[in-house]
């Protein structure tokens, strides 16, 4: 099914699948909890890259869907009893509703590139402001699950080990990734790289790009709401202030951009370069007794700025080549 | 019988510029029309109201008597009406094949069915060779192919041909001749062509239409055309050599 990889790609990916099917049974919780960071990045990463990557569309307000996901869900569960699987689908439909109003907004009125990276972080901006004054919600002091004995730790309401988390976020990112290469092949999908490419040439071969453009946004925040649905189960708590922020919405996307905007492999790979660097930069600061809070935030700004210098289409490309994993351009497919 | 493609009194302004100014003409189905006139004659503009880029001010256009102004690009493509652009515009880090498979996807949803007839059309162009490549990598020559590749992907009813000729060497321009005439005799196709190279016009139109700030100055044969005093003296007669037969 992916046909891209060569040979030695499908045996890599083998390889790389059976080793993340059995970590649990034997790294311990700290790295189990560090990979499962790494697929959450993986796969919102994967669900950025359906409206950047494939539409080429820049959102820089994606932490409104996580956030909209998380609370909608994290709602439901304290104050009816309502599981995130049945809440989930109460995520994905106020995320699509917040991408369909965005979409329309944008696209109807023919804004482009920047200005609409503007507007989906003012859609960001303005629901975490909102945010903070529901009181309902915790408003700005929090909004928390029950955890502990009390809670139960049933698979059905998401309570339990890491290793439910982490099996959970695993299928998650394998099922964006399936998910992605089937798009990336339909109708749909060659019309969203051909509006990447040139929306003018794109509308002259009959393409409806108002209706391309929102079918990809739409199915954007859908994906990235079942990101905030395990964040709030995974954390147990959700701050406006952090959930919503611009900060986030940055941090979501640096996984694909580092590894490779608009490839079916760059979100997994990116994910998987930075947040253990991003975890080991913090580790190797504070076991020198230093104390600098904000470092990995630095780490990012640093690591965007080689790849924006070293590698602009991302480090899966480069690395996939070199390793021979793809097909060359020009080759028979 | 209707014309395939009717212009009545076409009007486009640009801040105080008349781009065009009532211009009328039609294309019988199965001919080759070449529109010709110098640099700002409104050629280009034309396109853009024909294809639903901009709308006229005034006038409209039709294709077989269904109108067509107000309709958006993807409409007009919808309704029949094939475009290139002047400055080509591939999609560029898509493979050639891809290229006009997004194209051909326009009337059949299947993938596998719109790759069959994105082959064709391929060899058609002469692109066989540079299937697998992408856009980018093209020379100028093959992204003018590609450019008609894509457009006759649509499967339109006309072709709008926006300066394919425009850079090519002579005996590259001689074989995309002689490609778009076979395209027309075998499958009867309706081609609308803005070109500057007359040895392109002259072998390949049935008619010409000659503009002039916007106004059309003179419509005939080729050899009318070249011939008339108002032509020569607006337009052979202030160009270089080059462009004269």
């Amino acid at each position: 099914m992916f046909d891209q990889l060569t040979a030695r790609g499908c045996a890599a990916f083998g390889m790389l699948l059976l080793i993340l099917l059995a970590l649990p049974m034997f790294a311990d919780s700290y790295l189990v909890s560090v990979v499962t960071l790494v697929l959450w990045f993986a796969y919102v990463g994967q669900a950025w890259n359906v409206m950047m990557g494939f539409a080429g569309q820049l959102s820089l307000g994606h932490s409104l869907y996580v956030g909209l996901g998380a609370y909608a869900s994290a709602a439901l569960f304290v104050h009816f009893g309502i599981g995130p699987w049945a809440g989930l689908w109460l995520g994905m439909l106020l995320a699509t509703l917040a991408g369909a109003v965005i979409g329309v907004l944008g696209f109807r009125f023919a804004i482009r590139g920047v200005h609409f990276a503007l507007l989906t972080i003012a859609f960001a901006e303005f629901t975490r402001i909102a945010f903070d004054h529901i009181g309902w919600l915790g408003g700005s002091g929090g909004f928390f699950l029950p955890v502990g004995d009390a809670a139960g730790s049933s698979p059905f309401d998401l309570r339990g080990s890491p290793a439910l988390f982490y099996y959970v976020i695993l299928a998650l990112t394998l099922g964006a990734l399936v998910l992605c290469r089937r798009l990336l092949h339909s109708r749909i999908g060659y019309f969203w790289l051909a509006i990447r490419e040139d929306q003018e040439a794109a509308q002259a071969v009959g393409i409806d790009v108002f209706r391309a453009k929102l079918a990809a946004v739409l199915i954007s925040a859908a994906m990235t709401s079942l990101g905030g649905v395990f964040y709030a189960f995974f954390y147990n708590n959700l701050f406006p202030e952090q959930i919503f922020s611009v900060s986030r919405s940055i941090e979501l996307i640096l996984a694909p951009v580092i590894g490779g905007i608009g490839t079916l492999f760059g979100p997994i790979f990116g994910a998987f370069i930075l947040t253990p660097l991003a975890e080991l930069v913090t580790w190797a600061i504070e076991s020198a007794g230093l104390n600098m809070p904000g470092i990995k935030q630095i780490f990012y700004g640093l690591a965007l700025v080689l790849i924006v210098v070293y590698r602009p289409d991302g480090v899966w490309p480069w690395v996939a080549r070199y390793l021979k994993l793809v097909r060359q351009s020009g080759d028979r497919p | 019988m209707t014309p395939l493609l009717q212009v009545e009194n076409l009007s486009k302004q640009f801040r105080g510029l008349r781009a065009v100014s009532n211009v009328s003409f039609t294309v019988p189905e199965g001919d080759i029309i070449a529109l010709i006139g110098p640099n700002g004659a409104g050629k280009t503009t034309m396109f853009n109201l024909i294809a639903g880029v901009i709308r006229p001010d005034e006038g409209e256009v039709r294709l077989s008597g269904r109108r067509l102004t107000g309709l958006r690009p993807d409409q007009v493509c919808a309704a029949g009406v094939g475009r290139t652009f002047q400055l080509v515009k591939p999609f560029g880090d898509l493979s050639v094949e891809d290229n006009i498979l997004v194209g051909a996807l326009h009337r059949r949803p299947r993938i596998a069915d719109a790759r069959q007839h994105a082959v064709q059309i391929l060899d058609l162009l002469e692109l066989g060779p540079k299937r697998y490549q992408i856009a980018r990598s093209l020379t100028l020559p093959e992204r003018k192919r590609l450019e008609v590749a894509r457009a006759l992907a649509t499967e339109p009813r006309i072709l709008l041909l926006d300066e394919v000729m425009a850079g090519l060497r002579p005996t590259e321009t001689d074989r995309l001749v002689e490609l778009l005439r076979d395209l027309n005799q075998r499958t009867n196709m309706t081609i609308l062509l803005i070109e500057h190279v007359m040895r392109a016009v002259m072998a390949l139109s049935d008619r010409v239409i000659v503009l002039d700030y916007g106004i059309r100055i003179s419509e005939g044969t080729p050899r009318e055309v070249v011939n008339d005093p108002r032509v020569i003296e607006v337009y052979l007669g202030s160009v270089e050599g080059s462009t004269a037969p």
